[in-house]
């Protein structure tokens, strides 16, 4: 392939103000967007900032906005943008910029810690724990996750709505609280957190973080709509929440 | 003096990856003060990039498994330069701490029974390898940071410590500084915890992550510890060869465990052509005995699966000679052997990988592989039973230490490793501390210096660019330190090194400190390069061919060194190797050794 340029414009400053600023990049054969960041501050832009770890789509790190679209830099090719096409690098917009590409991303895991932990029941009579293959692949799915939060910075209950985040965990850890309530061993009941404190109820399941998550998880229709299934159910039927609250504590 | 915070523990452990997490973990049940600092944010350590699984002998799938034999692999793949208490407190232990994972939430792939399925990997006797499909590392990590969370452990992320601060000989503090303000911090502490991981951001083409920098060899070896083997730097076989800009990227030994081969241009299956002396008792030699192994383990292993550094000189030997793949790596082929559903149901995220990255899709073509700089076999020394290295209360658990894989690691006995060594490394810190009053003071002097050597590049009248430096260093370790290694290289690369340190003197960093990756870099520059040339020193040191290190001018595992480990210390502003004899063994571990099959 010929060595062509490509043009990036790319976010720089911090929370007091800043501006896109472009640069031209020699292009090379199969290159994806951080290696173009990487040249970048070798060559021309020594501080920009960014986050990135592993380079291999596993670690979540180098999540931003790429034409607008929230993305894993490591993960999106050049080769897919139009050749001469500029290409726009924004940080994520749901969380408090730090600087250049880096956000502040704290607020997810305040969320994390909002949620009670994995509690396991009994032990099968022979000390073991038995747990079938197809019973573990619900929460196996939701486990996929590498916590990259583009499926918090494309939700607009909190992309629009920064006052939301207070009473909204979120798609990433409603999914966590489906998670756990789908996982064979645990015996917590998380439902009606999931209702009231982690605002399950703001969710319209326009399934807008389905389409971002690069680990392709079926967020919505997996987790987020069968929570909302269990939570109406229990809302509704005080049987069943009992059945259920006994059933759970054997 | 700038300013700086200070935080006050009993124990602080430095990094987050798996070893760290489970190292707070214990220090915390212990009933100490505890305080986890990772210079990424939780979650993101190069532990989550483990794919293939987590070895233990459960003996779930082969109830023939037992301690003994986990043992015997892994000192045989380590060619016996292992430290063995550190290999038999391993073998024993790894099964209680996956059950413990378990008990925590992790969701490991299930047997028939609803047990916990175990998978075939290199050098392994029995299918042993506790998994998630091919992400393993991630259900580790997640589980034990989900676990840290649960705890209320105190976690603070992006905080890169750079200097340890000693109080007479022993350990009191460290210093560094928060990664999205720049500013300074300084922990006073009776104990400290390196869990800092591996070393592969020296070389180019490597599988390591942006945190590998050897940080925490450079913080023990300034500190007075000792780092053995560090010449024994595992090549991982297959890395991703193409496209350039991904050369290097993890390709899960679990392609061949579920039934893949490795081929060359011709189309022959060459691991055949390449079977030790040393293994070939346990080792298939034809097609047929090979394929009939995954099934039956009355046969004899494919030869798909020795050990890595046996299939990584393979690689290196078959491209040599003209028969490797167009893009210089050879072809790992399970399109071909497997169906298509079973390939991407064990295999998720190296379907996912080549599609996305290559554009292949490895249920219809064979994969372009070849050897990438993937683990640190050497590391700092320590204490088989507590971790703790000759510096008094400094410890050091995962990656980062050394001696549970002798010349060569496993694949499997990383993750499990993190887990065991990580929680005794918890344990005996706990238990040091506890033994002692308050923690030193933090001498004035020693953080001053800390502090002015951290912002030295701000103030320098320089004009060197840490980028440059670093991908100078990355060539000169791949090209000079690589597989094969040469004593005239050996030395080019120490002369290189030390040019490149004089030039790190005169490095200059533009912009701010808050979230100057330039800054970062500089500062891990000096770990790198003591890593670099640590590695070279063992490297010229050991005269012979074993494990991880390979020397073209002395092709043969020699017994003499055999039983010597190579130690590092500094001395001054140098380094220095010396040979110093490992551990004896003890007499009933020598038996499970010369057992024949």
């Amino acid at each position: 392939m010929a060595p062509a340029n490509v043009t990036m414009r790319v976010w720089r400053g911090d929370a007091k103000g800043g501006a896109f600023k472009d640069f031209q990049v020699p292009a090379a054969e199969g290159m994806v967007v951080l290696d173009v960041i990487h040249t970048l501050q070798a060559t021309q832009a020594p501080d920009l900032a960014c986050r990135w770890n592993c380079k291999a789509g596993k670690c979540g790190s180098c999540s931003a906005e790429i034409n607008g679209k929230p993305r894993l830099m490591c993960m999106t090719r050049m080769d897919i943008f139009q050749r001469g096409e500029t290409v726009t690098v924004s940080p994520i917009k749901t969380f408090p910029l730090v600087r250049d590409l880096v956000t502040d991303v704290s607020y997810n895991y305040e969320k994390a810690k909002e949620i009670p932990a994995f509690t396991p029941g009994p032990k099968e009579p022979d000390g073991t724990r038995r747990m079938w293959q197809e019973d573990v692949e619900r929460s196996q799915e939701f486990r996929k996750c590498i916590e990259c939060f583009l499926c918090q910075d494309v939700c607009h209950v909190i992309r629009d709505h920064p006052e939301n985040k207070t009473q909204f965990a979120g798609p990433r850890f409603l999914m966590r609280i489906a998670e756990l309530e789908m996982h064979p061993l645990d015996v917590n009941d998380r439902l009606e957190l999931a209702r009231a404190r982690a605002g399950l109820g703001f969710c319209n399941i326009t399934k807008c973080c389905t389409e971002v998550c690069p680990e392709h998880i079926h967020i919505t229709d997996n987790a987020l709509i069968p929570l909302k299934e269990r939570v109406v159910t229990e809302d509704y039927d005080p049987l069943v929440w009992l059945a259920r609250k006994l059933s759970r504590s054997k | 003096m700038d300013a700086y915070q200070t935080y006050e523990y009993d124990v602080i452990v430095i990094g987050a990856g798996g070893a760290g997490l489970r190292a707070a973990i214990e220090a915390n049940r212990q009933g100490v003060r505890v305080a986890l600092v990772c210079k990424s944010l939780l979650g993101k350590a190069h532990t989550v990039m483990a794919e293939g699984g987590m070895a233990a002998a459960m003996g779930n799938v082969w109830k023939e498994d037992n301690w003994q034999v986990h043992f015997r692999d892994t000192m045989r793949g380590g060619k016996l330069l292992n430290n063995w208490r550190m290999a038999e407190l391993h073998a024993k232990e790894s099964p209680a701490r996956v059950l413990e994972l378990e008990e925590w939430g992790a969701l490991f792939d299930r047997t028939k029974d609803g047990l916990i399925s175990q998978r075939d990997f290199g050098g392994h006797r029995y299918a042993r390898l506790a998994h998630v499909g091919d992400r393993t590392g991630l259900e580790l990590i997640r589980t034990l940071q989900q676990r840290a969370v649960a705890l209320g452990i105190d976690v603070y992320m992006e905080c890169n410590l750079q200097r340890l601060i000693k109080d007479g000989d022993r350990v009191c503090g460290a210093v560094g500084y928060w990664r999205a303000t720049g500013e300074l911090v300084a922990f006073k502490c009776k104990a400290v915890i390196l869990s800092t991981g591996g070393v592969g951001k020296a070389w180019k083409f490597t599988s390591n992550s942006w945190e590998c920098t050897g940080d925490g060899i450079a913080l023990a070896l300034d500190a007075g510890a000792e780092a053995i083997d560090m010449e024994c730097i595992q090549f991982h076989p297959t890395g991703m060869v193409s496209p350039p800009s991904v050369r290097g990227i993890l390709v899960t030994e679990g392609v061949r465990g579920d039934g893949g081969t490795l081929k060359n241009s011709e189309g022959a299956r060459f691991m055949f052509n390449y079977i030790p002396e040393f293994f070939k008792g346990e080792t298939a030699d034809n097609e047929q005995e090979a394929d009939a192994w995954y099934a039956d383990k009355k046969n004899r292993r494919t030869p798909d699966l020795l050990p890595r550094d046996e299939v990584a000189r393979a690689i290196n030997s078959e491209v040599k000679a003209g028969r490797g793949s167009p893009h210089g790596g050879v072809f790992l082929d399970i399109a071909s052997r497997r169906p298509a559903d079973y390939i991407r149901k064990r295999l998720p995220s190296m379907y996912h990988q080549f599609k996305e990255l290559a554009g292949v899709d490895i249920t219809k073509e064979a994969m372009e592989v070849g050897p990438t700089c993937h683990y640190l076999n050497g590391g700092i020394r320590v204490e088989a039973d507590s971790t703790a290295t000759r510096v008094a209360g400094l410890f050091a658990a995962g990656e980062v230490a050394g001696g549970l894989h002798g010349a060569n690691r496993l694949g499997g006995n990383s993750l499990s490793d993190l887990v065991v060594f990580g929680r005794r490394a918890g344990l005996y810190a706990a238990e040091y501390v506890k033994g002692l009053k308050g923690p030193g003071p933090l001498d004035g002097g020693q953080v001053e210096t800390a502090v002015r050597t951290l912002l030295s590049p701000f103030a320098s009248k320089g004009t060197e660019n840490p980028y440059a430096i670093h991908a100078d260093l990355q060539e000169c370790m791949q090209s000079l330190v690589g597989i094969i290694r040469t004593e005239g290289e050996l030395r080019k690369a120490l002369e290189e090194i030390a040019v490149l340190r004089q030039r790190l003197a005169r490095v200059k960093v533009e912009g701010g400190r808050a979230f100057n990756p330039a800054w970062h870099l500089a500062l891990d520059l000096h770990s790198m390069l003591t890593v670099s040339e640590a590695v070279t020193l063992g490297a010229l040191e050991r005269k012979e061919s074993r494990g991880g290190h390979t020397r073209d001018d002395y092709p043969f595992a020699d017994d003499r060194y055999g039983t010597v480990n190579m130690v590092i210390r500094r001395k001054g502003e140098a380094l220095a190797v010396a040979q110093e004899p490992i551990p004896p063994r003890r007499d009933d571990l020598k038996t499970l050794l010369q057992e024949k099959k």
